[in-house]
Order: structure tokens, then C-alpha cells, then sequence
């Protein structure tokens, strides 16, 4: 994974959020996912990322700032309970992750149908073997934070290279 | 006008249906994806139908060319996150007529909904 690649997702979050929630974002700095993180997750988008890259992408929320933001998306409160609160999670991530690979120039990636975890002090693992970086934002919905762990499939096909993955990831 | 949305997301479908509405279409049936909205297409019989690319079950490409292979005429949008020119394409060559990018604004979805149905009414 290089910066340009984070900075795909750095854009494509921005365009998501404010093309569809008319909510201006601002990106902090990255961050390697081994350091503490700014908050806890408690709503997390998930969407795994095939073919010349692999991974995964998690946009993750606290519950205040999940209402806030469905709430600019849909037009309406949601609980989180609400199977319709879920869905909506799962578009954004969906939205982002489709955004940020369109701009992998030459890569063919595909990514999943999106999954949506909600409770507290929950933990996403990323795949070990690939270095997750987080970016954190800040709009006025509240905080949040994209996590990005995807690697070329040539990595993941050449066990040193994957190695290599794995201990960069450990030491950072 | 009859209008079929295609979505596994509920959150887009109403999306849609809301700006469609505002646009003055009220004959609206929604399918979660590729296989629910073969099963609905006979019996709604839409006249303009948007559809997206990545669902379970039955993904939009090939809903798209199983409803053309079957015959189905109407005009195709699809509206994806899938913004790749190769997936452009490939949507093209499948049957798709015109291809909205998600994240979108309401004046870009209804922009390409009017051009869609004008060209298919010159043509």
C-alpha cells in the first residue's frame, strides 16, 4: 500500500460525504492501526477488497457521531437497531471503498457486499500479512476514522514479500 | 412512468425513490437485487429501470443481460459505485444506457434519468 493510495481514500471519503451528506470533512494524519486509537469503535462498515490489491476497509464510528452522520445521509434518527441504520453504514463504506479503488490506476480490484458490525469496544482484525493504516477525520457530525490494511495480490502471492507485510505491520 | 430501482441497499433505494418523486414519478417498485428484480420486471413491466452492480445473490451485470436476453427493451441506468472506464464498458456492451457514479447529487441523477429517456425517445 503506498500514499497514493491512502490518499485515494482520503478523497473518496471527502466526495462520499460531501457529495451525499452535505458534511465537509477534514483528514488528520494518518496513523499506523497498532497506536492507541482516538476513539472506541462501536459501528464499523466492512468491506473486503479482491483481485490485484487485497484487504480490507473499515469505517468505523462512535455511536454519537454513526446517528449524526445517518442521520445527514438519510434524512432521518435511526437507532442503532434498526436494520435501516445497518444498511446505511454499509452504503458509505460501500460508497468509499468504490470511489477510492477507481482511482488504483491499473489495478482491476473488486470489492465485497459490505458488512456492518454495531457494539461497544468491538474489534475489527485486519488480515495480519498487510500493513492498516488508520485516518482519522473530523466533520460536524464528530469524529471518525477510515482503517485501510490491502496489499498488491503479488505480495500475497510471494510468501517473503508477505512476510515482509507482517513484520513492517508488527514494528510500526 | 413506471421506474424499477435495483439495490441491495435500502438506504439508496429510498434515495432514489426521493428524487425520482421529486422529478414527478409515482409508479415505483424497488427489487434487493439481480434475481428479485427478474422475478418483478414481468409483472411491473417498467419503462426505465435503475440498476446497481454490486449485489448478492444476482449482481446488476447480470441481471442486465439475463433482462436483455429475455427481451426487456427498457431503458437501463446503472448507478454504481464501479467507476472504472474497463466497468463502464462493460456495462455498456451488456445493455446498460447510461451510467450514474455513486456518490451522486440529486441534479446528476436526474440529469442523466432525462438525457437516458430523451435519446431513447429520438431513437
Amino acid at each position: 500500500m503506498d500514499a497514493q493510495q491512502i490518499t485515494s481514500f482520503v478523497v473518496s471519503t471527502h466526495q462520499v460525504f460531501s457529495t451525499m451528506l452535505s458534511l465537509a470533512v477534514t483528514a488528520g494524519k494518518p496513523y499506523t492501526c497498532c497506536a492507541v486509537p482516538k476513539f472506541e469503535n462501536e459501528v464499523s462498515g466492512i468491506i473486503g477488497m479482491s483481485g490485484d490489491m487485497q484487504g480490507m476497509v473499515v469505517l468505523s464510528f462512535p455511536t454519537s457521531t454513526a446517528k449524526n452522520v445517518i442521520r445527514a445521509f438519510t434524512g432521518m434518527d435511526m437507532e442503532p437497531s434498526s436494520p435501516d441504520f445497518a444498511d446505511a453504514v454499509g452504503e458509505l463504506v460501500n460508497m468509499i471503498s468504490g470511489a477510492a479503488k477507481a482511482k488504483f490506476e491499473g489495478k482491476n480490484v473488486s470489492i465485497s457486499c459490505p458488512s456492518v458490525v454495531i457494539g461497544k469496544g468491538h474489534k475489527v482484525q485486519q488480515p495480519s500479512d498487510a500493513v492498516c493504516i488508520t485516518i482519522p477525520f473530523e466533520c460536524p457530525a464528530g469524529a471518525f476514522s477510515v482503517e485501510v490494511a490491502i496489499k498488491s495480490a503479488k505480495s500475497a502471492a510471494n510468501p517473503a514479500n508477505s512476510n515482509q507485510h507482517g513484520a513492517a505491520a508488527k514494528a510500526a | 412512468m413506471k421506474v424499477m430501482l435495483v439495490d441491495d441497499s435500502k438506504t439508496m433505494r429510498t434515495i432514489q425513490r426521493n428524487i425520482l418523486m421529486q422529478l414527478g414519478y409515482k409508479e415505483i417498485e424497488e427489487a434487493c437485487d439481480g434475481q428479485d428484480a427478474l422475478s418483478k420486471v414481468a409483472g411491473f413491466g417498467p419503462e426505465l429501470l435503475l440498476v446497481d452492480w454490486n449485489m448478492p445473490n444476482m449482481d446488476g451485470i447480470t441481471f442486465v443481460k439475463t433482462y436483455r436476453a429475455q427481451g426487456g427493451k427498457s431503458p437501463i441506468v446503472m448507478v454504481t459505485t464501479e467507476a472504472e472506464k474497463t466497468r463502464v464498458v462493460e456495462a455498456i456492451k451488456a445493455g446498460v444506457n447510461n451510467y450514474v457514479v455513486k456518490p451522486f447529487t440529486p441534479d446528476s441523477l436526474s440529469q442523466r434519468i432525462n438525457e437516458t429517456l430523451s435519446r431513447t425517445k429520438a431513437a
